[in-house]
């Protein structure tokens, strides 16, 4: 029996492969842009990319080797990295992460908090609604008293707060 | 005895009630960390490190360390109880501690763990307080060069003592290195790496690169593994607790061999997590009940957890002394004193006589705090566990996202710790060590610094780095340490063939 959810999406090799190319392109952005800064020895000294610059060669050396040796490597093919159902589950927390990211911008991190908190218990976690309110509630308000009145560190607040006079 | 004297005095600075209660909220803090999944000892105290900028440097500091000795206890818990490291350190601590919890021992493996945690501890600050005032002396003659060494073998340590994984150890550590570089140098004033976007000019900080990659990728990770946890009961009282230190005297040669690995493990950064399983396969060669190893003994939850305590706390030893930390969590700490004005490093012994002899002195207490709090309160901290993990997820991440936001007060930090998450988790699963990238993040502008200094020194003759035998035996042994991956491959093939 296969069940779909074990089928892998990816084998640890691409991810290998996928990987190591990433951090070549970024450590040839690094030489690229200390070349352009200057990557010698200047009249005063180094100049402000000589130590990036070989800083991005050993990135692009490291990641080149192990793009190779991904190549070659057989066992790694067989491998897999991640399986479906895997996948959907750090997907279903990093997604509304990021929907959660984007709310605490436009409805100040309580509110935000709260309705995150909220979306996973019932969702995932399949909690009763009054249980859900409670904790979902009162995580934010325990958290407002901590930074807001304890602590005095202003997080960002949103209509909600300015509102109720909070703000 | 000059360091008896300091260390009094320090007695004198940390045994305030106002830092005696700090203690005690950050060793709970701190056990409270190391049980949940995706808080750990480094984030913890990264996301915790903003709120402590109005507090005395010495009480904030305190109450820091304490998170982390706290977060060192916490670990052990989750390992013997549900069979699940809470921190990496206490990976090897599972192998024999949950074979002891299914047997009903769970009391008295959990007795040991915290005992032992507290004698490697005691071990490492005892180093501490005697070898630190030594180093620091020594290391006032340094001059660029020497520095630019020391960082130099700090590294080569690294990539010496990964498992097989050199390359990716290079690979993570330059990573960290080019995004220390990011913005504006404070050199020549102009601007690296930023592309014209004005949120890089000051960089990236290495609190929001903790905080994703160390907690939000493991909570990622963590999800994989589907949402139930499922625990041996937890019973802990003062007779299982005077049985199990009746028994711990017989393993002394352990605990003593234990220490040895961890400190030295500590003060090389080879970090707490090899230390724990290089001190458990040790303990097993030499007990002469070896081979029962991973059926559940005592002796072995007492080798990993004094190592890994041992070698978590004397990473603070190089990172007071020269300002290179041992560990993740020590270089938070680091980024802990340069935000609150104090330079690590061998003057602090000199102009921050209070400040230091208080926090070695905090570490004797606030390891006394951590057992007793550990001892008393194991079944408040296995409840924490059996709470839902669709409740904790989300509730570490507003935590984190909190952390990020208040380190400077930026959205786009929030955005950042979410791409660090996603690069942590990615890098998790492919073995890319995290540590070495964290510590170039923290280290790289002064790493960078003491290279110019030393360049300029010379005139750019890379001949300076083995000027006299100090700095020369320094490179000479970070080159050794660089290259050991392929000598010992080497020497492998000889006599394999």
């Amino acid at each position: 029996m296969h069940d779909n959810k074990d089928r892998p999406a990816a084998s640890t090799r691409t991810a290998e492969l996928v990987v190591a190319a990433l951090i070549f392109a970024f450590g040839a952005t690094v030489i690229w842009d200390s070349v352009r800064l200057g990557a010698r020895w200047g009249s005063d000294g180094p100049q402000a990319g000589y130590f990036p610059f070989y800083i991005g060669l050993l990135i692009c050396l490291s990641a080149g080797i192990i793009f190779f040796r991904g190549l070659t490597d057989r066992t790694k093919a067989a491998k897999p990295f991640v399986s479906r159902g895997q996948l959907l589950l750090v997907m279903k927390m990093l997604v509304p992460s990021i929907v959660y990211a984007i709310l605490i911008k436009l409805l100040g991190i309580y509110v935000a908090s709260t309705l995150f908190i909220a979306f996973f218990m019932r969702w995932l976690g399949k909690s009763p609604w009054a249980k859900t309110a409670a904790v979902a509630l009162g995580v934010s308000v325990v958290f407002f008293l901590l930074f807001e009145v304890w602590f005095k560190v202003p997080l960002p607040k949103g209509p909600l707060e300015a509102w109720l006079g909070l703000d | 005895m000059a360091e008896i004297t300091s260390l009094m005095h320090g007695f004198g600075v940390a045994l305030t009630p106002f830092n005696l209660m700090l203690m005690f909220v950050g060793v709970i803090l701190g056990v409270v960390i190391g049980v949940l999944h995706g808080l750990g000892g480094a984030n913890g105290v990264a996301i915790l490190l903003p709120l402590t900028f109005t507090m005395p440097p010495t009480s904030a500091i305190i109450m820091l360390s304490c998170i982390y000795w706290g977060a060192l206890f916490g670990g052990a818990i989750t390992s013997i109880l549900f069979n699940i490291p809470g921190e990496p350190w206490s990976v090897a601590t599972t192998f024999d501690g949950y074979p002891l919890a299914q047997k009903g021992r769970a009391g008295s493996a959990l007795a040991a763990a915290f005992t032992s945690s507290f004698v490697g501890a005691l071990v490492a600050v005892i180093l501490i307080t005697f070898l630190s005032p030594v180093v620091a002396s020594f290391a006032l003659q340094f001059g660029p060069p020497e520095f630019f060494s020391v960082y130099l073998l700090t590294f080569c340590a690294f990539v010496g003592m990964s498992k097989g994984q050199a390359l990716k150890t290079i690979a993570s550590m330059m990573i960290g290195f080019a995004l220390a570089a990011v913005g504006l140098d404070t050199v020549t004033g102009q601007l690296r790496l930023t592309f014209g976007f004005t949120e890089l000019l000051k960089g990236f900080d290495f609190l929001i690169a903790v905080i994703g990659l160390f907690g939000i990728g493991e909570i990622l990770l963590t999800l994989e593994e589907g949402l139930a946890f499922k625990g041996a009961k937890a019973k802990i009282n003062l007779k299982v607790v005077l049985e199990t230190w009746r028994e711990l005297p017989r393993y002394w040669m352990t605990s003593l061999r234990s220490s040895a690995v961890g400190c030295f493990m500590g003060i090389v950064p080879g970090g707490a997590t090899p230390a724990s399983f290089m001190s458990y396969g040790v303990a097993k060669r030499f007990s002469k009940d070896g081979e029962k190893f991973g059926t559940g003994q005592i002796e072995g939850v007492v080798a990993p957890e004094t190592a890994a305590h041992a070698a978590g706390t004397s990473a603070l030893l190089p990172m007071l002394t020269l300002g290179v930390p041992g560990s993740p969590t020590a270089a938070v700490l680091l980024g802990g004193l340069l935000i609150w004005g104090l330079q690590p490093g061998p003057l602090l012994f000199q102009e921050q006589k209070e400040f230091v002899w208080g926090l070695i002195a905090s570490m004797y207490l606030g390891n006394i705090a951590g057992l007793i709090v550990v001892l008393t309160c194991v079944p408040l901290f296995a409840a924490i566990l059996r709470i839902p993990f669709a409740i904790i997820a989300p509730v570490i991440i507003v935590i984190c996202a909190i952390g990020a936001y208040t380190v400077h007060t930026s959205m786009f930090d929030v955005y950042l710790m979410l791409v660090f998450g996603v690069a942590g988790y990615i890098m998790r699963k492919l073995d890319y060590p995290l540590a070495p990238l964290v510590l170039a993040l923290v280290l790289g502008d002064r790493a960078e610094d003491s290279f110019r200094q030393s360049m300029l020194m010379s005139q750019g003759d890379m001949s300076v780095l083995f000027s006299n035998a100090l700095v020369g035996g320094l490179t000479g042994l970070a080159l050794l340490m660089l290259f050991w991956p392929l000598i010992s491959a080497g020497m492998r093939k000889i006599r394999g063939g």
